[in-house]
This record gives structure tokens, sequence and C-alpha cells, in this order.
């Protein structure tokens, strides 16, 4: 298992690097001026001038390396003296900045983590919490009225994109019933229980769309999962030697079968951070991904570039995460 | 007669067996139904229906559903029942050509790592790397970037359909491909494959003659899994502001554009909404029962 790890993490570097070429790559070739935002009035040699002190000549892989050097060394330790109030070094480093807000890329993100965070999380709890009880009981009551209706519901759920349910859910809750606010306050602060009673409600609508989406995938991973383990040996076997119903199914079997799903839900973990895109630009959350959307507007090819490299680690990190869980979880698994 | 009816009976052939597992599967069967009528709406209606979308009159604008206008119109006045229709067209051409370029690419790649033990794992691990790329934010970024080349290229129109098809294509082949690999796999090491090739037959001819023709039945079922996500995908950009434009809509464009409009007229949020989930609600279910039909433990059952 500790092989595997070691052999798991060291593949992960490779992976990283391909994938922060590929957006590199991509947002090299492509059309754009970091001195177009400059005054017209620049004369051309003085603009290729400008072009030449910022290391724009230089070759894309010596731009490449750089680029991994202040991602990967400079912004880290960046963070690190932020939190800790430390100095490492001089202190005198490069910051990624973005080009329209001319502010630290890092910062922005940081500033806008929580909402994501608070949202997608909370999202992503309750859809769990949702998903595991039908799973197990349309599993368990298979072909029953429950079942049918469970699997309706569940492939409504991820047929039905969340811009049209977010949509629906304005319509008729905030444009018809008023019941919740269309717009998520972001500046909104919990101080007492009235402010704590508006946090909740604002948050009813983004959660729960989110939530519907996630817990139509992972109930049928938990169903198909529950199915696998109920017509199992050890299953008869705890039932013969006379255990209680409830402790066969929630005990034995449940355990058993959640171990699959403990991995399908660290592997949806970053796609929910890709659907949370939609999500929040529908309820205006002014999360992460408002802020991609914001910057692939005012083409911040900077701030575009560090997000969509921040989704993919967390890609990388949570394929890793789920690998090796679900090699602890199960003992039958040895990768060696 | 009887003769007659023994022959029938003996002539039973793979796509009638199929056929008759699939018209066990109800929500198949009304999935199939409803993506057929969804298809002629769109493609036959704009005929018997011909209102032109694109037609301005501003004095009827933001009118909710009337006997005029079935849905409703939009704030320029234009109908959105023919904008509906029309914008259908293009989402579901979307649809059906980036899952037919990603099954190409995905089948490809596929079976060329099941079959050649040599290209297997640089193959695989180009999947896993694909499978690793931040999908939505990278599609959302090349088209901010390449739009604007590619229009000029191409014309507004026929560059954005070139450029959605092209990347939702090159970014959905990863699971087609998994699938197949196992499959070949598994297949190579079969007896007929060991006959055919022990009787001389070039790699080519094996792939084509036996083993593809075998790998159809995931193949198939990735398809319509395919198109249900082309379509979703396409509608998530348009939805996001960034595929096409509002004067060529798809349904994805028409919700984005609806949505400033909801408080007004609610009708120019749903109509767009429950085409997008209809049609891949009803093709979803198709995928549901084509893998039970095409599953020959399940078959016959």
């Amino acid at each position: 298992m500790f092989n595997y790890t070691i052999r798991r993490l060291i593949f992960t570097i490779p992976t990283l690097l391909f994938i922060s070429f590929v957006i590199f790559f991509i947002l090299d070739t492509a059309p754009n001026d970091p001195t177009g935002n400059l005054p017209l009035t620049i004369p051309p040699e003085v603009r290729e001038k400008i072009r030449i002190s910022l290391g724009l000549d230089a070759p894309m892989y010596v731009r490449y390396l750089l680029w991994c050097q202040q991602f990967f060394i400079n912004e880290p330790l960046n963070i690190i003296e932020q939190w800790f109030n430390i100095t490492i070094g001089d202190g005198e480093r490069l910051r990624v900045q973005s080009w329209a807000t001319r502010s630290p890329v890092v910062d922005l993100v940081v500033e806008r983590l929580p909402q994501t965070l608070w949202v997608v999380g909370m999202s992503y709890v309750v859809g769990v919490l949702i998903a595991i009880p039908i799973g197990v009981i349309s599993a368990y009551k298979q072909y029953s009225w429950f079942d049918q209706i469970g699997t309706f519901i569940s492939m409504l759920g991820f047929s039905v994109p969340t811009f049209f349910t977010g949509l629906l859910m304005i319509v008729i809750f905030s444009v018809h019933l008023h019941w919740f606010p269309s717009i998520y306050d972001t500046t909104h602060k919990v101080t007492d229980w009235s402010s704590l009673l508006f946090q909740i409600i604002q948050m009813i609508m983004p959660v729960m769309v989110l939530a519907f989406y996630n817990a139509a995938q992972l109930s049928r991973f938990m169903r198909a999962s529950m199915l696998d383990n109920l017509s199992q040996d050890y299953v008869r076997t705890a039932r013969a030697k006379g255990l209680k119903e409830k402790t066969v199914v929630l005990v034995h079997v449940l355990r058993n079968s959640l171990i699959p799903v403990v991995t399908v839900i660290a592997l949806g973990v970053p796609q929910v951070f890709g659907g949370a895109i939609i999500t929040e630009q529908i309820f205006k959350v002014n999360g992460l991904g408002q802020l991609l959307i914001i910057g692939i507007q005012g083409a911040d090819i900077p701030l575009v570039q560090t997000l969509t490299f921040i989704f993919a680690l967390l890609i990388v990190l949570f394929n890793l995460i789920a690998d090796i869980a679900y090699g602890l979880l199960d003992p039958r698994i040895r990768y060696e | 007669m009887s003769d007659a009816t023994i022959d029938q009976a003996n002539n039973r052939s793979l796509w009638s067996d199929v056929w008759a597992q699939y018209k066990t599967h109800r929500g198949a069967l009304v999935g199939s139904g409803v993506f057929l009528a969804i298809l002629l709406a769109v493609f036959i209606g704009p005929y018997i229906y011909d209102v032109d979308p694109q037609y301005l009159n501003i004095r009827e604008k933001n009118q909710g559903p009337s006997l005029a206008h079935l849905m409703g119109t939009d704030q320029l006045g234009r109908d959105m029942l023919a904008q509906v229709l029309h914008g259908g067209r293009v989402s579901l051409a979307v649809g059906i050509v980036a899952m037919a370029l990603s099954l190409v690419v995905g089948t490809v790649v596929g079976v060329l790592a099941g079959y050649f033990k040599r290209l297997d794992g640089p193959l695989m691990r180009l999947t896993d790397l694909f499978l690793a790329l931040p999908l939505l934010p990278l599609l959302l970024v090349i088209i901010m970037l390449f739009r604007d080349t590619l229009r000029a290229a191409f014309g507004p129109e026929n560059g954005i359909f070139i450029l959605i098809v092209f990347i939702i294509g090159i970014t959905s082949w990863m699971q087609t491909a998994r699938i197949v690999r196992g499959d070949v796999l598994a297949l190579k090491e079969r007896e007929f494959v060991l006959a055919a090739k022990s009787i001389g037959t070039p790699s080519r001819r094996v792939i084509s003659r036996h083993v593809l023709p075998n790998v159809l039945s995931p193949i198939m079922v990735s398809a319509t899994l395919g198109v249900a996500n082309a379509i979703i995908t396409e509608s998530a950009l348009s939805f996001l502001g960034l595929g096409f434009p509002s004067d060529f809509p798809t349904w994805g464009r028409l919700l984005f554009d609806g949505a400033n409009y909801m408080t007004l007229t609610p009708a120019r949020v749903v109509w767009p909404g429950l085409a997008i989930s209809l049609t891949v609600l009803s093709v979803n279910f198709i995928g549901d029962g084509l893998r039970d039909a095409l599953d020959p433990r399940i078959r016959g059952r």
C-alpha cells in the first residue's frame, strides 16, 4: 500500500506538468497581447521594447519554465508568508498579477474561496445525505414503487441541466411565491439568529439545485453497490445466524457497499467545483466559478490560467485521494 | 403455412432479438417516441410553422403565450416557438456531430490500445491525462480565445459551430475509449480471432471484420450518452454566454437570453429548458433500453 501510494504520488507530477503545459500552450498560442491595455499613443517600437522588457520575446519553453517556477515555488511561499506573518528569504518575490484588477491573483482566489466552499460544499453534503438512504431503500426493495420512482427521479436529475432547474426554481419560488431571494447576497454577515436565518434562506435554492444533481448520480451508485452486496454469501450467513434484519442491512451490507461509493464521492468533488460555475452564475454567488467567468469575459489571462490550473489540481488531488482511500478501506484491494 | 412459421422462427436475427428485448423496456419506448417527435418537430416543424424566427415586431414585444404566438414573444417581438424550433436544429446538430466525432476518436484509441500491446500504455496514459483536465473551464477558455479567429475564417455561424463541435468532440472521447479497450482486450483472446490470425489475416482486416462488429454494442450505448452529454455541454456554454450568438440561437442561448426577462415572461425560460431536458431525458432512456437490449446476458430472460 505504501509503495503504491508513493508510485501514485510520483505519477501525479508528470500529470500536473502535462496539464499545466496544455493550459499554458492553449493560452500562449491564442491571439492576445499583454500590452493591449496600454494607451494607443505609444509608438510601436516602444511597445516592442515594453514587450521585450516583459520577457515576451523569450522562447515558449523558457516562459513556461518561468511560469512553473512562479506558480509552484514563489506563490506557495507568498501564501505561507501571509499566513504565518514571517519572511522567507528577502521576501521580494513576483506575484501573478491579474490584468483587470491589478491585484495578485492568489489574493482574489483566497477572497472568493469561502463563498464557493460554503455553497458547493454544503450542496455536496446535502446531496450525499439524500442519496445514501434513497440508494439503500431502492436496492433493498428492488423493483418496488419506491425504486421505480427513485429511478425515474434520478434519471430526471442527471438529464435536466442545473441551469434549467435553477431558473425554474427562481421562477417558482422567487418570482411567484416570493419565498427565497433569487440573488445570493455575499456581503451578508451572520451575527445573530435572524441573520443566520436569512443566510439559510438565501442558501436553500443554490444548495438544493446542486444537491439534486449530485444526489441523482450518487443514489444510482449506492443502489448498484447495495445490490451487488445483498446477494453475497456473507449476507446469507449473517441472516442464518439470526441477526436482526436491521443489523444485516445497515451494518453488514451498508458498510461494505459504502466502499466504492466513498471513492465515487471523492471523485465527484472536483466536478462539483466545475458544475458550480453554472450555479454560481445563476444565483450570482461571487465564488470561484464567477471569478473565472469574469476573467474569461475580460480576457484576463493570468487569472484564467491560475483558476483553470487550480481546478486541474483539484481533479488530480481527489483522484489520488479516491485511489488511496479505496485501498485503505477495502482490505481485498492490494495494489502490489 | 406451418413450415413458413417455423422458418420465420428459425430466421431470428440478432437485431430482431435486440428489438424484441428493447420493446419490453417501457421507458426506452416512450423515450424513442419523444425523441422522434422532437426530431420531427425540429426538422420538419419549421416548414409547417413557417414564421421567420428573426422577424422583429416591436409592437408585440414581451407577450405571454397567445393564439398568435403559442410560446409568446421576446423583447424584440420575435416569435418564441419559431425560435425554439430553429434553435433545436442547431442544438441537435451539435449534439449528433460532436457525438460522432468523439465516437470516432474514442473507438480508434480504444481499438488501437486494446489490440496493439505496444500502444496500450501510452494511449491509456493519454486517456488518463485527458480525464484529469478540467473540462468546462478549459472549454470556456478555448472558446474565448479562438472564437474570433474561427469566425473570421469560416463566417460567424459556421465558425462557432465548427469550434464547439470540435472541442466537445475531442474532450469527451475518453469513456468510449476505455470501454472499447476493455472489450477489445477480452475479444483478442477469443478463438475466432485466434483462428483468423492463424490463417494469416492482417491486423487491419481482423479489426474491421472480427473486432469492430463485436464492440458495436458498447459503442452504440456510448453514442446515446454522447449525444445527451454534447447537448448539455453546448447548452451550458451558450448559457454562460460563450456559445452561439443571439441571432443564431440554440436552446441554451435562448435560455440565457430569456433569463434576464424571467420575471416578465417566464415562458421564455420554460420552453427552451423543457426542450433541452426532454431531449436529454429521452436520449438517456433510449441508452438505458439499448444497454439492456444489447446485453446478451439480459436478453431473452
